[in-house]
């Protein structure tokens, strides 16, 4: 088997979050996601609805960076159509926030007090419509308790399984948060009062680890498994999808996908 | 005889038009389709505490950094392949503007409210998040119907003035947008009491000129009040498929803000005294049409 980078096993667990969805349409932002998105369409769920990340449906996922001719268009979907389509709930969403918290909240918006913050980001963006509307995912490259903070994200732009949060104490049973995938590990919210549980650990990586780079408690499954290498295929499929291979600087220093214990 | 319509009119006319205190709505979307040569004449103009409402791109950092806003009304202030607004995020940290911080949806649903003159439109958005925290004036409401389902009642935004940026226009007022993605200029100009539009061509007639591209008309001229012709009046920002951004002069718009006086600096080297000016400094209209595509 030939060798692969950690950015490459995150791909393949990225994929993984659309692999049930049916045709829905995939949205995944940032390069690691965009290409996970490309490979759930060539190889688990050909059935995915993709945009060419303006206003066109296409169904030959793009190749990231520069490239020769142009791109068939099937359908088209203008940001106003975006939001019909988010509103139906017809999508699944694969984004990084700035922060997380135990209740899968996430904060693109600001750090620190949010009328003077420290640090300004892009604001909320859709996040807050996503969060209610339909299923998301996370993929978080660097899995520390910056990212993954003790009590609450200093602004909840997604919301979460967080019963304070919500009118009347009850979380709606429609709020869909499916998997976060890190530079260490994969999480759902199977956990006790859908809390983030471990579900499977990267190649070289402990739990020890993932608990020391987390600011809130973890459930661990009870099936625990090592995050599944791509195989020779996957790996093909994604070195088409990204021939500039961006990919390589998705994760920090680029590690290899089997790291030294 | 009849007197025929003619919208036509200056950006010097239109800037004439709008008053200290104002709602304006900003067309496009991030660094897309801005009105940039109507934002160049509010930033050479002596108003001031506007509230600016968009899908917010360098506009907004513009108008902070000269000390025009009062308040902001957005989803996002964002220039794509600079993610962060670099005066937006100064003025932010700084805590000099006010802001109302939505949800890029729950802003699509304020305006339309507006333009369809009800007070709010139930939406689920926003519930469970901190965005009814800062927002503290957004009210909750009950649907009186079986379900009994809490949602949140966005209130109508409804805009002073629409400031729009598109491909052709004609002196009646038509308009259409060539680009990719027509954004949310529609609902903006059902908001607004007034539309004002610059074009890349203002032609006599739309009807003769492009009459096959009519579903490229995504708003009626009874919305518009005035026609400004304005060739790369969307610069630095692109105006697809006309041109693309322009990466370096935003870069250097980037560079000013980490400068003390950055913005006087900027303003001084490139604003000008007029628009014509500004296309001088920044090379022409020639400069900008060879603009190419960014690709996403």
């Amino acid at each position: 088997m030939s060798e692969f980078t950690l950015s490459e096993l995150a791909i393949v667990a990225c994929a993984e979050v659309w692999r049930d969805d049916g045709e829905v349409l995939a949205t995944g932002i940032g390069t690691i996601p965009r290409i996970a998105a490309g490979l759930a369409r060539l190889s688990h769920n050909p059935a995915l609805l993709m945009t060419d990340g303006e206003a066109y449906l296409i169904e030959e996922p793009l190749p990231l960076g520069p490239r020769e001719g142009k791109t068939p268009f099937s359908g088209w979907m203008p940001y106003s159509r975006v939001f019909d389509v988010v509103w139906s709930g017809r999508r699944h969403a694969l984004v990084t926030p700035t922060q997380v918290d135990r209740f899968g909240q996430g904060n693109i918006s600001c750090i620190g007090d949010f009328n003077k913050p420290k640090v300004q980001m892009l604001g909320m963006r859709g996040f807050p419509g996503n969060s209610v509307s339909h299923a998301n995912s996370m993929f978080i490259p660097g899995h520390n308790p910056r990212v993954f903070v003790a009590g609450e994200v200093d602004v909840v732009c997604s919301a979460g399984y967080n019963p304070a949060r919500w009118p009347n104490g009850k979380v709606p049973a429609s709020l869909d948060i499916r998997r976060i995938v890190t530079d260490l590990c994969v999480m759902d919210f199977g956990g006790p009062e859908r809390s983030i549980r471990v579900v499977s650990l990267h190649p070289g990586v402990t739990l020890d680890e993932v608990r020391a780079a987390t600011g809130f408690e973890l459930a661990v499954s009870e099936s625990l498994s090592e995050t599944p290498s791509p195989t020779e295929e996957q790996l093909a499929i994604i070195r088409r999808l990204d021939p500039h291979n961006l990919r390589a600087a998705a994760i920090k220093n680029n590690p290899p996908g089997i790291r030294a214990r | 005889m009849t007197r025929q319509l003619d919208k036509r009119t200056s950006l010097a006319e239109v800037v004439g038009q709008l008053k200290s205190g104002m709602t304006i709505g900003i067309g496009g979307w991030g660094p897309r389709r801005k009105p940039m040569a109507l934002v160049r004449a509010i930033l050479r103009s002596d108003l001031t505490d506007l509230t600016i409402v968009g899908y917010g791109g360098p506009e907004m950092g513009m108008l902070c950094a000269a000390g025009k806003v009062k308040k902001l009304v957005y989803g996002f202030v964002s220039m794509d392949f600079i993610p962060l607004e670099p005066f937006f995020r100064r003025a932010r940290e700084r805590g000099e503007v006010n802001v109302s911080e939505l949800d890029e949806g729950l802003l699509n649903l304020g305006l339309r409210a507006a333009g369809m003159r009800v007070p709010f439109l139930p939406t689920r958005v926003g519930l469970g998040t901190d965005l009814l925290t800062h927002n503290p004036e957004l009210r909750l409401v009950r649907s009186p119907y079986a379900d009994e389902e809490t949602l949140l009642a966005m209130p109508a935004i409804p805009l002073d003035v629409a400031l729009l940026h598109v491909d052709y226009a004609d002196r009646l007022g038509n308009t259409q947008i060539h680009g990719p993605d027509p954004f949310f200029d529609e609902q903006m100009a059902r908001a607004a009491e007034r539309t004002f539009v610059t074009a890349e061509y203002v032609v006599d007639s739309l009807t003769d000129a492009c009459g096959d591209s009519a579903k490229r008309n995504y708003f009626e001229r009874s919305l518009v009040s005035g026609v400004v012709y304005a060739p790369g009046g969307a610069h630095p920002t692109s105006c697809a498929p006309q041109y693309g951004w322009d990466a370096a002069h935003l870069k250097d718009y980037v560079a000013a803000a980490g400068e003390d006086d950055g913005w006087q600096r900027y303003a001084t080297q490139y604003l000008g005294r007029d628009e014509a000016d500004y296309l001088q400094r920044i090379g022409g209209v020639g400069h900008v049409t060879q603009l190419p595509l960014p690709v996403l």
